[in-house]
């Protein structure tokens, strides 16, 4: 008896100490990089454009915010069919089993490949093969397959938490099955595909692979779908690789770390709003 | 909208009529039967909506399929001139004399992804059964957000912790440069702890209550209940979080690159500097030209090889959990 409190004791321990360690991580990274970092970021370091090692970050800012914007555009809209017709569209006819198991796969599939296989494909088939050269274009399209399972993931999640009462009466009133979905099913799921949209923009804020060999690493404002420029990441993987200026690496990493803080709490509060919902 | 009112009238007409052949009633049935044009129309709408919706869903498989042939039709060749054998058993990599064995780096990742497993696992199933057995309400609140924004946090950032704190750290203990197989295992470890947890813990609140209340009720304390009854239950949830967490390591790469050194050669201890097959295609992919170029390509493909063979495993493992 006695012999099984002690090791009772000592897997509690342990069971504590795994999660303080946890803890003690995190605190620790965003510790250590924001007291370095905050006292670099002020307006000038946001808003004006950078001298040599000096100067401020904002062209790699907005090249981060056209990332996004254009990327989530692509993988949005086709995320979002993608998951109604999973969860709306099929039954259990034989072939389209088939067809739902391998696009399931694929998804999966896609999920898993890491990020620098994005880059050497998007390198070679959108920079080289479709010659659009490093460019935002390149970039956005890469990144788009790459958020593209986070959409369809939440989205399913979202679709499938929706009662299925509200299909049967809408069904039942008369309206179609595209009416269903378009009036009833999605502005319940509305939270959850909100999301994962948010969840992918964190995987394009954050990503640096796929983005440094589709867009390239110039050092610039992008102007237009065909200029290359660097995003936050690029700059952050760049500053620490050739060890240039430490103190805009801690300031460019502080704002990595707040985007990140802002993308966790807005999706946390979605979540709760969904809970409440349903 | 008068139309089915019309209709409508005609059906009660039809349904109160004594006999069953009246003129009424033979009207109505025409009626209903032109009804179904309109509806034809929009079923052909419907059909049409579908397909769209389809090949949305489609787009994935594509997505899948063309990465996957471009990445082989550009490696694929480069494997066959240097010989297969060359490439994934040769132990130099030297682009400028064209010699590319990547034995090196495939021996670098393997070791580096083993040890972050074998640091990372234990943590995270231990913070894992914190989160969904021991913490109290109030601890999870905090512990959960933790876990995810460690998620979110950027690889980047992790590689520049890494450089900045780990590497010297290690320096110090160890001697050397610091950056290492260790490093980079380490960084690794702390960057697969959130999926390790994450999953591991909804596996675990999945295991059915009775079989908890069932332990307990026999005697077993909560702690001999979490470990002997609980984990073992909720094992292959587990065995899926271990999967996607060796993905993760294996195909790390800005991060790996900050913190291991990369040099070519097969490292022998913990302290030796190491190149996985990510970094060495970012190192030198920015330069790189002809058959180099092919054979960053090859090593993409030895790469794909190896998390295919990861996620048809995950596959197997999920579906069986789900049976």
């Amino acid at each position: 008896m006695n012999m099984r409190t002690v090791k009772d004791t000592i897997m509690k321990m342990l069971i504590f100490l795994s999660a303080f360690i946890t803890i003690g991580i995190l605190v620790w990274i965003i510790g250590f990089v924001v007291t370095r970092g905050i006292k670099h970021i002020n307006l000038a370091f946001l808003f004006t454009f950078p001298k040599g090692d000096e100067g401020g970050i904002f062209p790699y800012i907005m090249n981060t915010l056209y990332m996004i914007l254009l990327s989530l555009s692509i993988a949005t809209p086709i995320g979002v069919l993608a998951a109604i017709y999973l969860v709306e569209y099929t039954n259990s006819h034989p072939v389209v089993k088939f067809i739902v198991r391998v696009i399931r796969f694929a998804t999966e599939s896609l999920a898993g490949i890491p990020s620098i296989i994005f880059g050497l494909f998007g390198m070679l088939f959108f920079v080289i093969i479709l010659g659009l050269s490093w460019s935002l274009l390149s970039g956005a399209l890469t990144l788009s397959i790459m958020v593209l399972p986070t959409i369809i993931r939440t989205t399913e999640e979202a679709l499938k938490a929706v009662p299925s009462s509200f299909r049967e009466a809408s069904l039942g009133l008369g309206a179609s099955k595209l009416r269903t979905v378009y009036k009833a099913i999605l502005p319940s799921a509305i939270p959850g595909i909100l999301t994962g949209v948010i969840l992918s923009v964190g995987r394009v804020v954050g990503e640096t692979a796929a983005v440094i060999f589709t867009a390239g690493s110039a050092v610039n404002l992008m102007k237009n779908l065909s200029t290359s420029g660097r995003t936050l990441s690029v700059h952050m993987y760049i500053l620490a690789k050739e060890g240039i200026s430490f103190d805009m690496a801690y300031a460019t990493a502080t704002i990595l770390l707040i985007i990140v803080f802002v993308i966790n709490l807005s999706t946390n509060m979605l979540a709760k709003r969904l809970n409440k919902a349903v | 909208m008068s139309y089915q009112n019309h209709v409508i009238k005609d059906v009660i007409k039809f349904e109160n009529s004594e006999s069953d052949t009246s003129m009424e009633g033979k009207e109505a049935i025409v009626k209903i039967a032109k009804l179904d044009k309109p509806n034809k129309r929009r079923e052909l709408t419907e059909k049409i909506i579908e397909a769209i919706f389809m090949l949305c869903a489609l787009t994935a498989v594509i997505c899948v399929a063309t990465i996957t042939i471009f990445i082989f039709w550009e490696g694929g060749p480069a494997i066959f001139e240097i010989g297969l054998s060359n490439f994934i058993m040769g132990t130099e990599w030297e682009p400028l004399a064209d010699i590319f064995g990547i034995l090196p780096m495939i021996l670098g990742s393997l070791y580096a992804t083993a040890l972050a497993i074998a640091f990372g696992v234990p943590i995270g199933i231990l913070g894992a059964v914190f989160l969904a057995e021991i913490a109290p309400v109030w601890l999870q609140r905090i512990v959960r957000p933790a876990v995810e924004l460690l998620a979110g946090i950027p690889s980047v950032i992790y590689g520049f912790f890494g450089l900045i704190i780990i590497v010297p750290m290690l320096s110090d203990q160890f001697g050397g440069a610091g950056n290492s197989l260790l490093a980079a295992s380490i960084i690794l470890s702390v960057m697969i702890l959130p999926t390790v947890i994450s999953i591991s813990e909804t596996s675990i609140r999945a295991v059915p209550k009775e079989y908890k209340e069932g332990s307990l009720a026999m005697g077993a304390s909560h702690i001999q209940t979490i470990f002997k009854v609980i984990i073992p239950s909720a094992k292959s949830g587990i065995l899926a979080a271990v999967i996607l967490g060796i993905g993760r390591a294996i195909g790390e790469t800005m991060a790996v690159i900050l913190v291991a050194g990369n040099s070519p050669l097969i490292p022998e201890s913990l302290t030796d500097k190491v190149r996985t097959l990510t970094g060495n295609i970012a190192l030198e992919m920015g330069y790189a030209y002809g058959l180099h170029q092919e054979a960053l390509f090859a090593t993409g493909v030895i790469l794909f090889v190896f998390i295919m063979g990861l996620n048809l495993t995950l596959n197997l493992v999920t579906h069986k959990a789900g049976e």
